[in-house]
């Protein structure tokens, strides 16, 4: 069960992470602010979901001790969302890939037996249903825009399509999960993120790369080399300073 | 204070009945709206100085966004985005008044771009340590409130109430920096050494904000008296002052200046003469991160062109296709 | 880009009311960047965009031809009707 939340956290604070880099850069003002606004729900949403998972930890840490002091072995997430932000296109087809998936995961999870999670899982919903009209829209614009905008985007699909195997992966402590009730079923997950991402991408130009490998273990702690990375810039004060109150 | 680096506007063409009926409707504390006629100085100094506002709220969301993916806590982190968020909204807000004026957002930009505009000196200082998003909000966005409560009242409707929109979120921008000097003047010694690290850097540069000394400014009299501007620059650096000794004193915290002390006489602290070639250098652009700052501005701009133009190819076509069908 | 004006309902009840503009390419964009802009502390709970360019504004020179006419038009305010305290209800 820990290992669980721990893995939706880490998905939403990396990601949140990753976006809060665009914060004061973004294409014109008008979209920097939209997308610091999806910036903010996300960490939002890993500050409910770290704080959740450290309880579950029955120990001293807290939310900030878990996103600041462990190291990127412990960390749970999938290696989609710690991809580097790429130019606009990889973001928010990376973004798109999430939002899918966390309207699908939010949805389902807001049924789950366990109240804390369902509760979360219906706050967090509302947030992510506006993103994800957000990021389809920048999809099909990128698409359907400029040849330029159109080659750009098919890049990151070719480069970021293998990543999401790994959000729908299945381990036993999963199953008994779902058959408790608790979490979503990533087969189902699966069927319905494929629905949906196969609809939209029949409306564009843009084709999936038939072969490649299967992005995998992120949720063992095994990620990619730019974790590590982020990790440093991110924990920094709290590595520097320890014990200190900020 | 946006507007440190205003040059004076010549006095246009325009006949000596309508600049006395205008002055009437000033000296009335009536607003002027978008489509009422105004002296064409009036038009031109504000639209340097909203668009100098503007500047300034973009140009200042950079130095705070150094520390984003730094910030030491989850609730740190998020209110440092929502905060540098704010500014983008204010600057927006801001090009949003000065383009009733009749000046497009794509000129005002470009001049900001190319180096042409102006902008808050302030911006161009480094922010070295966690502190130093402390004393961000703490002083120059306390400095910035005093100027924008005064331009709340401002002559022209939609600068006005502009201003209001934006006075109603900047406290929070201040309360939060104070609050991070709360926690780092009573934390460890390392940490109070980090704020005060900051006070001593950002303490002079946030006096400089208010702009040169009166005596120096040529252009505040045509200002006051359409009610533009509604304080002097002294006048506001001062009450800045006064309200910020006793902040400082309770964190503790030593304000570099030895000569700054309460007068019994005036009921206002005296403090030594402010470097004034240093403002004006800084404004000319040759302040520690003047490139920097706006190499990052061309950059985001730059790198944004074929976002841009995806986005308007798109609408086009999805235009052509409503008109055909 | 194009200018869009941006209207806010602050809630059902009211009528919308003016905040500012946004620029966006499209009316969706143009939404979009309204509800990000201007909804950040609950201001709204119902927006309206309009292109700028579809706006109709009355002349200021005209404005006396257009407003100064009903001023002294006393007789439609119900002021100008005063009875004795005993009518009551009306």
């Amino acid at each position: 069960m820990q290992d669980y939340v721990q893995n939706l956290a880490d998905n939403t604070l990396i990601l949140g992470q990753r976006l809060a880099e665009w914060c004061g850069l973004g294409p014109f003002l008008e979209e920097d602010l939209a997308l610091t606004n999806t910036c903010l729900d996300i960490i939002g949403q890993a500050k409910m979901l770290l704080e959740f998972a450290a309880e579950l930890k029955e120990g001293n840490e807290t939310a900030d001790d878990l996103a600041f002091m462990r190291d990127q072995h412990e960390f749970k997430n999938v290696i989609l969302v710690e991809q580097p932000n790429g130019d606009y296109s990889q973001t928010m087809l990376r973004q798109y890939f999430m939002d899918v998936y966390h309207v699908h995961l939010y949805q389902a999870l807001s049924t789950s037996t366990n109240q804390k999670l369902a509760g979360i899982a219906a706050k967090s919903l509302k947030e992510v249903v506006y993103h994800l009209e957000r990021s389809e829209l920048w999809i099909k614009r990128m698409a359907l825009g400029t040849d330029e905008s159109f080659q750009r985007v098919q890049a990151s699909l070719d480069k970021l399509w293998h990543y999401h195997h790994e959000l729908f992966e299945e381990t036993e402590s999963l199953t008994e999960l779902v058959k408790q009730g608790i979490a979503a079923d990533p087969n189902v997950l699966k069927q319905l993120w494929l629905k949906d991402v196969n609809a939209l991408l029949a409306s564009t130009p843009l084709e999936i790369p038939q072969k490649g490998w299967k992005a995998t273990g992120g949720r063992k702690g095994h990620h990619s080399e730019y974790l590590g990375l982020m990790l440093c810039e991110m924990q920094f004060l709290q590595r520097a300073y320890p014990n200190s109150e900020w | 204070m946006y507007s440190q680096g205003l040059r004076d506007s010549k006095a246009g063409e325009d006949s000596q009945e309508l600049l006395d009926a205008f002055q009437v409707r000033i000296d009335n504390e009536e607003k002027i709206e978008p489509r009422d006629w105004m002296p064409q100085a009036y038009r031109k100094t504000l639209i340097r100085q909203i668009s100098q506002h503007a500047h300034s709220e973009i140009v200042g969301q950079l130095p705070e966004a150094n520390w984003v993916t730094r910030a030491p806590t989850l609730k740190r982190k998020l209110i440092l985005l929502a905060k540098i968020q704010d500014e983008a909204g204010h600057g927006l807000y801001l090009y949003s008044a000065a383009e009733t004026l009749g000046e497009s957002f794509q000129k005002m930009y470009q001049d900001l771009l190319t180096g042409k505009a102006k902008y808050s000196s302030i911006f161009n200082y480094p922010t070295l340590n966690w502190a130093d998003a402390g004393a961000v909000g703490w002083l120059v966005d306390g400095a910035a409130i005093m100027n924008q409560v005064a331009l709340c009242r401002t002559s022209y409707g939609p600068y006005s109430r502009a201003m209001v929109r934006v006075c109603k979120e900047e406290s929070f921008h201040q309360r939060q920096g104070y609050d991070i000097m709360i926690k780092m003047a009573q934390g460890t010694p390392k940490q109070k050494a980090m704020a005060q690290d900051a006070l001593n850097r950002t303490w002079w540069p946030s006096l400089m904000m208010f702009g040169p000394s009166d005596k120096d400014s040529t252009h505040s009299d045509q200002s006051m008296k359409w009610k533009i501007k509604r304080f002097s620059n002294d006048d506001l650096r001062q009450k800045f002052i006064d309200a910020t000794v006793p902040q400082a004193e309770y964190l503790g915290l030593t304000i570099p200046d030895k000569n700054l002390k309460y007068n019994d006489k005036t009921g206002h602290y005296d403090f030594s003469e402010i470097i004034w070639d240093e403002l004006f250098d800084v404004i000319k652009g040759n302040g520690p991160c003047n490139q920097q700052r706006m190499d990052a501005r061309n950059k985001a701009h730059n790198d944004g062109a074929w976002v841009r133009e995806a986005a308007a190819a798109y609408a086009e076509k999805q235009n052509n296709r409503k008109e055909v069908a | 880009m194009k200018l869009f004006e941006v209207f806010l309902r602050a809630k059902s009840g009211l009528s919308h009311k003016h905040v500012g503009s946004v620029h966006a390419t499209d009316a969706d964009m143009a939404m979009q960047n309204a509800r990000d802009l201007y909804t950040r502390r609950e201001e709204g709970e119902s927006i309206w965009v309009v292109d700028s360019t579809q706006i109709v504004s009355s002349n200021p020179t005209n404005k006396d031809a257009y407003f100064a006419p009903a001023e002294d038009k006393i007789y439609r305010h119900p002021s100008f009707y005063p009875f004795d305290k005993e009518v009551k209800n009306i």
